[in-house]
């Protein structure tokens, strides 16, 4: 395998906090960094945009060392060919559309013809050939982000980052967007990092999935190894699972806090369970018969969840569980009412943790 | 309404917008009739005290208090209401202000003459020997503006004896011009010689034609003094032997005709 | 944007003006106005043509706009730098630089221009080698002038960028960056555009102020007709001798500056 495009291990020290993240970047790669707020994405973003200086690791981009404490070794962000989305893109204001996209071919050293021919060609590439002048401020949310697009695109980075890129669009322009934004990153022939804390832009617009959570690396993968198994509660709750760390010791795996859970996948040693809330089934007494996973649990809320309520249960474990409004309705659930909980072994996911 | 009441207004106003208080209580009202106010021009500063301080001794329970300012400043306030007893002006000109406009008590009397003098730094850089010195090219001379009683006697004396002079600067008075030769900007200035004998740091050149420009300082008691008697009095003293000798000793002049 | 538009409609319970507002509002507006009125209704109307073309006063009129817009030049190329120091480089002894800028504020204009001439002056700490090395004299010229009033005015300017470059977003310069421009373009190109308003303010202060200064003109540069004898020169030695010209001088000083800057104000700050 050939060395990725982009190769860094970002270690930032910020008072208490530190980053420490490794991170790398094939050619017309997309990854995502996802991650909860204050995790440091944006940190991670600014390390490798070269406005944060690291405290000790590497960035190298296409073999060139740009930022390497322990060598002296450090590039300003106007010589890196880093590209930023930034999340509220910031646009010059006093420059219109155009202007906002030449401005980094400008800098190249095209001039000003060819810097706003440049900029033609890329706002009509997002689909904004009409609105060449509009300035920031006469140009939607959706619009504006297309501008940042194509500006950040229009030095031809080797890098594109993407701060937040959709986190302030409405619903149906984010939707637009998404999209939009899917063709222009499986176009772009470098690297490109999305950072977000929306799991669903991640899976749509990302080959694969850096997850950091308090400056640490904590799951890595493809959209569909990262859901199948989650490895935090923070990755669980993003993909709807009720996760679990315990002992396995073949198909049993004892939980931290003295419950037994069965699955039928078999593993020995650290384990993590898993289990859908729709595989979570509620009983007013003690079920009779093969469950064999089964725990008396208290209703602690309620929560409408598409077309079903989802029950947050606590006692021996913190489930969530989803049952039918007709359930409900029949039950008369209400918070602090006592039920059992059961799960059948072939629902749950065991696997190494 | 007078300036006075003007004051008293506005402090009032001030007084009742803070705290409340009553507008009057300025601690000087009962004491009117003793406080003799005298207005007068600036050069008269240190002789006005000292004969201030005797007019007191003779006079047990009276206290003189001075304005001191520009001759034309002080003019237009008398005419405008300023509460003066007594008005000395450094010009006949500021004089005719307070005169025509009815402020003045009786005719004004001229008490003291003042001559100019050139004023030059201590040790006289500019080598500076005569008036015609100063049209030498290169030598750099403050004269006070022709607004100002000063500036009126320099250019009399200068046009008197045909120099030609473009000063480097026309100053508001007396004080700017001499600051200039104190710190040494200019070479020359011409001042009175009152001026130049007050100023530290500043030596007086006597020269002939300052005898063509004379400036004369005439006193009046005014028509609103509180106690007429008493601002005649204190004329009386400044016009009397007594008076000539505290003004002769700053460097004035007795009057051509007593 | 929501908040936006209800500023602008001017309806809704946010636009009623308390009276507790209003009354020292209108007050503080009759502080200032008054005064003008006063010379209004004492301004000799009937000779005001041939006095307005008296000699003497077109030549202090322009030397006085000559000066203050010079000045203000000056403070501008000085100006900005320094207060882009202020505003964005983090360096010992800030706090004590910035103190220092306001002290023409503070410090009477006639000392200002006393302390001018200790440094600059024929024997001052820098006059004597400036008038020996490069043949320059400052004290008793129009350059003297201009000095002495960008000293007085430059506060104005600096304090208003300032104020403007630290409201500004210094995220648009980091934007700026990636797109690879270097800190000097980024300053011409982002910076400056985005507080322009901030340096149109402070350059209105700044030349507003220049215009009027007296103090550190007389005491540093003296008077001296078409040389150094601006407008307040002309109306305080107007004051000796003829009040009406004092007024007539001064309303002329009144309209040119009110009529340059509510012109400026509408090109450059874009708001009526």
């Amino acid at each position: 395998m050939t060395a990725p495009l982009l190769d860094a291990r970002l270690v930032v020290d910020r008072g208490a906090f530190r980053l420490d993240l490794p991170l790398r970047v094939g050619a017309g790669e997309v990854v995502a960094l996802l991650g909860p707020n204050g995790a440091g994405k944006t940190t991670a973003l600014r390390a490798l945009a070269g406005l944060q200086p690291l405290t000790a690791g590497h960035v190298v981009v296409d073999g060139v060392d740009l930022d390497r404490p322990g060598h002296g070794r450090w590039v300003p962000p106007e010589r890196r060919r880093v590209g930023v989305v930034f999340q509220d893109y910031l646009l010059f204001p006093h420059l219109s559309a155009r202007d906002n996209v030449a401005f980094g071919p400008r800098r190249q050293g095209l001039d000003r013809r060819a810097a706003r021919e440049r900029a033609t060609g890329w706002l009509e590439r997002v689909g904004l050939a009409g609105y060449a002048r509009r300035k920031p401020g006469q140009l939607s949310g959706g619009q504006a982000q297309r501008v940042a697009l194509a500006r950040a695109l229009a030095v031809h980075p080797r890098v594109l980052l993407l701060d937040e890129p959709l986190a302030a669009l409405d619903a149906r322009t984010r939707l637009e967007t998404r999209a939009q934004l899917h063709r222009h990153l499986s176009a772009h022939d470098g690297a490109a990092l999305l950072v977000t804390h929306d799991p669903l832009d991640a899976v749509a617009l990302a080959d694969r999935l850096v997850i950091v959570e308090d400056g640490r690396l904590v799951q890595e993968g493809d959209a569909a190894a990262v859901t199948a198994r989650p490895r935090t509660d923070y990755v669980a709750r993003l993909v709807g699972l009720n996760l679990y760390r315990g002992h396995a010791d073949g198909h049993r795996v004892r939980l931290a806090d003295g419950v037994t859970l069965a699955s039928v996948d078999r593993v020995d040693g650290d384990a993590f369970v898993v289990f859908p809330p729709a595989a979570v089934a509620l009983h007013p007494h003690r079920p009779e018969g093969s469950p064999r996973n089964a725990w008396p649990a208290t209703v602690a809320g309620l929560q409408r969840h598409g077309d079903h309520l989802r029950v947050q249960l606590t006692g021996a474990l913190d489930v969530a569980a989803d049952v039918s409004a007709t359930a409900v309705a029949q039950w008369r659930l209400e918070p602090g009412q006592r039920v059992w909980a059961a799960v059948e072994a072939s629902e749950t996911r065991a696997y190494p943790a | 309404m007078t300036i006075r009441r003007a004051l008293a207004t506005l402090t009032g106003l001030a007084l009742l917008a803070t705290s409340g208080c009553t507008a009057d209580d300025r601690p000087d009202r009962t004491d009117d009739r003793r406080t003799l106010t005298v207005f007068a021009a600036a050069s008269l500063t240190e002789s006005f005290t000292a004969i201030g301080r005797e007019f007191e001794a003779n006079h047990p329970g009276v206290t003189v208090t001075f304005t001191f300012g520009g001759s034309s400043a002080l003019a237009t306030q008398i005419t405008q209401g300023a509460p003066a007893d007594v008005f000395a002006a450094a010009a006949p000109r500021n004089m005719t202000t307070v005169t025509d406009a009815g402020a003045a008590a009786g005719a004004p009397v001229v008490f003291a003459r003042n001559q100019l003098v050139i004023a030059v730094p201590k040790g006289n850089p500019g080598r500076v020997r005569r008036l015609a010195d100063l049209g030498r090219r290169g030598t750099k001379v403050a004269i006070c503006a022709e607004q100002v009683p000063c500036g009126a006697a320099a250019r009399a004396a200068l046009d008197a004896s045909g120099i030609e002079l473009v000063p480097a600067t026309l100053e508001q008075d007396v004080r700017g011009a001499l600051a200039k030769v104190r710190l040494g900007e200019v070479d020359a200035a011409l001042v009175y010689r009152t001026d130049a004998r007050a100023a530290a740091e500043v030596d007086g050149i006597e020269f002939p034609e300052s005898a063509r420009a004379v400036n004369d300082y005439p006193i009046v008691a005014l028509r609103d003094a509180r106690d007429p008697a008493t601002a005649r009095a204190f004329v009386d003293l400044v016009t009397s032997a007594r008076g000539a000798a505290v003004l002769t000793a700053a460097g004035f002049q007795p009057p051509a005709v007593l | 944007m929501t908040a936006l538009r209800h500023l602008s409609t001017g309806r809704g319970p946010g636009r009623r003006v308390p009276a507790a507002l209003l009354l020292p509002a209108a007050l503080g507006l009759l502080l200032l106005v008054l005064p003008l009125v006063g010379l209004l209704l004492r301004t000799p109307w009937a000779s005001l043509p041939e006095r307005l073309t008296a000699p003497g006063v077109l030549t202090a009129l322009r030397l006085s706009v000559q000066c203050a817009t010079l000045a203000t030049l000056l403070c501008l190329a000085l100006g900005v730098p320094l207060a882009w120091l202020l505003a964005r480089v983090e360096f010992p002894g800030r706090r004590v630089v910035r103190a220092l800028v306001t002290v023409p504020l503070v410090l009477p204009p006639v000392v200002g221009g006393l302390a001018l001439l200790l440094v600059f002056g024929r024997r001052g700490l820098l006059g004597g080698w400036l008038d020996d090395t490069l043949g320059v004299t400052l004290p008793f010229t129009t350059t003297g002038v201009v000095l002495a009033e960008a000293f007085v005015a430059m506060p104005f300017l600096v304090i208003a960028v300032e104020g403007a470059l630290r409201a500004a977003d210094i995220r648009y310069e980091e934007a700026a960056a990636t797109l690879g421009a270097g800190r000097w373009t980024t300053f011409t190109h982002v910076t400056l555009p985005l507080v322009a308003p901030g340096v149109a303010a402070g350059a209105v202060l700044c030349w507003a102020r220049a215009l009027g200064e007296f103090g550190a003109t007389i005491t540093f540069a003296g008077n001296y007709p078409g040389r150094t004898q601006t407008m307040p020169l002309a109306v305080y030695l107007a004051l000796e001798t003829d009040l009406d010209a004092a007024i007539v001088l001064s309303l002329i000083l009144l309209v040119v500056s009110v009529a340059i800057l509510a012109g400026l104000r509408d090109r450059w700050l874009g708001s009526p």
